[in-house]
């Protein structure tokens, strides 16, 4: 505590953090710790408390109840000046009035650093723009305005850096390539970063560690693949990605895996994979994960049978289809265009089969719609 | 392009420029004719002729020397402590006003809606004997009890400082509130703490609205003779009220009219370079 907090390093924990707007509860009773040198996304949609966090981490916000570490000191009350901490904005905002060598050297000239010139230069290069450095922020393109706003924190050498939706403003392509070039730059620089974003995307190609973010609360943390291959729940599942969820009954145990009831047809998954508490479950499988077979032929793993194609999308590298199952339920079948195998036409009886160790279950009461009414391209989060 | 496209923009001009062609330039033309004249010999009063007498804008500057000295003073007193009350008026009224920010700016040109005379003659009753500002300071020992604030340089000024406000906190306030507050986060986030980041971010960003605010009170309050006339005393007289006597009183249209070309001249001077000084670019 007597340390000052500038100097701090080391995990970012936040203990029971809660951050209420009158009777809006924003962060709900938040615990996390981010490890150092870690790239850790929180990913959620607009409202559920993420940018709330990231302002609290910031300074910005102060929580209601709670406190947040930095090493062994507790910065919860720090001014968002004495803290070793720097954001990238999400419209930048960068200093329209300083040229960009200025902008970059405002929070080393703040602290008294002697040889701004040099580190100001240094991260112009790993930016690649060393040219730009006697323009003003306006004459700059999106793209480059947004490197400009990652030097300018990244060049205080932070021990956090926060990202606020970095790439929200760019166009699609522009982004795909600034996520490479973030990710490589925080390895480059080994800093802390802390991303926020809405697309599950983004998160997934950035970050080692992603904390799904619903209504204040973290549904679940772990890595891209942990999310991706084993949600814990509905939200999860269909957050990240999308999901076929199937009400079926747990049957019973063979071995390290259950035997599940999906509408009368058996099918195995791993008991580890299970997040049922009862013997009602959804079982979740990822669309790709599906192979269809016609009636008849022999297939391996766990098969459902009666289907019929009802819907054929062809996107180039994957065919799309929806197959109607005999009780009701469309599910969703990626399958890829490698095997020189004529697709299926509307209308064809099929089986879907799929191995049991991608099958995930969650909790038979979970709202199988939860994460999916959310449009992250329509919800812009403020 | 075709050929009525050209022209519209010049008919646009059109009805402008009659207006400035007839009500500015004929006059200004006029009046530097005036300027020159000098008395008929033997004529009567007010009866000037051409003689390109450029003697006479000596002779004005000289007789009237601490009058002009006097305005630009006065104004840059005004200016100044106009500056002084409007920054953090408008600063409040674009940061911190919430859902009064309209009420506020109704109440900040609410002056406007009385005349500038009535106003300044009111500022006399509030400066008198019988107002409250003179037993109060008197009570509170700030002033001696023979002191009086009416026809003194205070209550010119500050006549003035009351009248231009407005013109002062209303830029102010549209620079002020273009200011994307994240940029002032920003600050914070980058080490500033909150009196730097304002050095460094709020007034730099809000120069653009200062510079207008000034202009705006300083070139009318230099010429301005109203304040010092229902305000002040013939000690405190600027010269707005010397080419106002000048040409009604004494009918000496050619010192008027000299007078008047040397206080533009003064002003142009002094704007320019004030912009120069200030970046031009920052204007726009």
């Amino acid at each position: 505590m007597s340390k000052d907090p500038i100097t701090a390093r080391g995990d970012l924990r936040l203990t029971r953090i809660t951050k209420s707007y009158g009777d809006f509860t924003a962060v709900d009773d938040l615990t996390l710790t981010i490890p150092k040198g870690s790239f850790f996304a929180l990913l959620g949609p607009s409202g559920c408390g993420k940018t709330t966090t990231l302002r609290m981490v910031a300074g910005l916000e102060e929580p209601t109840v709670g406190s947040i570490h930095l090493g062994d000191t507790d910065i919860t009350t720090t001014r968002p000046y004495q803290r070793p901490i720097n954001t990238v904005f999400q419209n930048y905002a960068l200093f329209p009035h300083l040229t960009i060598f200025e902008n970059i050297a405002f929070g080393l000239r703040r602290r008294g650093i002697k040889d701004v010139k040099e580190q100001v230069d240094k991260v112009l290069n790993l930016v690649e723009l060393p040219h730009l450095a006697e323009r003003k922020p306006t004459q700059l393109s999106g793209g480059q305005q947004q490197r400009i706003a990652l030097a300018r924190a990244i060049v205080n050498r932070p021990a956090l850096l926060l990202l606020d939706e970095p790439l929200g403003a760019l166009d699609l392509k522009l982004r795909r390539q600034m996520q490479i070039e973030l990710k490589w730059i925080q390895r480059e620089v080994g800093l802390t970063f802390v991303h926020v974003t809405h697309d599950q995307e983004e998160a997934m190609t950035m970050a080692d560690t992603i904390a799904v973010m619903n209504e204040g609360k973290i549904e679940q943390m772990g890595s891209p693949a942990d999310l991706y291959d084993d949600p814990e729940t509905a939200f999860v599942a269909n957050f990240l990605g999308q999901s076929n969820l199937i009400k079926g009954k747990i049957d019973g145990n063979d071995g390290d895996n259950l035997v599940v009831d999906l509408y009368g047809q058996k099918i195995s998954m791993p008991k580890k994979r299970s997040h049922a508490v009862d013997n009602s479950l959804y079982a979740g499988i990822r669309p790709e994960k599906f192979r269809i077979s016609r009636l008849g032929t022999a297939v391996r793993g766990n098969t459902l049978t009666g289907g019929h194609i009802e819907d054929v999308s062809y996107i180039g590298v994957s065919t799309q289809y929806v197959v109607a199952m005999p009780w009701g339920q469309e599910v969703m079948v990626f399958e890829q265009n490698d095997d020189g195998v004529a697709p299926f036409d509307k209308g064809d009886e099929v089986n879907i089969s799929w191995e049991p160790n991608f099958t995930f279950g969650l909790r038979g009461d979970e709202d199988v719609d939860a994460g999916t009414e959310v449009n992250p391209e329509e919800l812009e989060e403020e | 392009m075709s050929f009525p496209k050209v022209r519209v923009p010049y008919l646009l001009l059109l009805p402008g420029f009659a207006f400035l062609f007839t009500f500015f330039i004929l006059p200004i033309i006029n009046l530097a004719q005036t300027s020159t004249q000098t008395p008929v010999a033997g004529g009567d009063t007010g009866e000037y002729e051409q003689t390109l007498a450029f003697g006479n804008y000596i002779q004005a500057f000289v007789e009237n020397k601490e009058q002009f000295g006097r305005s630009f003073l006065y104004a840059s007193l005004a200016t100044i402590f106009a500056l002084a009350i409007a920054y953090p008026l408008a600063y409040a009224i674009a940061f911190k006003s919430g859902k009064f920010k309209n009420i506020l700016l109704v109440l900040v040109v609410a002056p406007f809606f009385t005349s500038f005379l009535l106003r300044t003659i009111a500022w006399k009753q509030i400066l008198g004997e019988e107002g409250f500002v003179v037993p109060g300071l008197r009570s509170l020992n700030i002033i001696g009890e023979q002191t009086t604030l009416t026809s003194t340089s205070i209550a010119v000024v500050a006549g003035m400082t009351y009248n231009f406000l407005p013109f002062m906190t209303l830029p102010l306030y549209a620079s002020l509130e273009r200011i994307d507050p994240r940029t002032i986060e920003a600050a914070g986030d980058l080490y500033a703490n909150g009196i730097t980041a304002f050095r460094r971010v709020t007034v730099p960003l809000s120069l653009p609205g200062v510079v207008a605010g000034t202009l705006l009170t300083f070139i009318p309050a230099a010429g301005d003779y109203v304040n010092a006339a229902i305000l002040g005393s013939p000690n405190t007289k600027m010269i707005g009220n010397v080419i106002e006597s000048r040409y009604f009183k004494i009918v000496d249209y050619p010192t008027a009219a000299a007078l008047s070309f040397t206080l533009m001249a003064a002003i142009l001077i002094l704007v320019t370079l004030y912009i120069r000084k200030a970046g031009t670019e920052e204007l726009v």
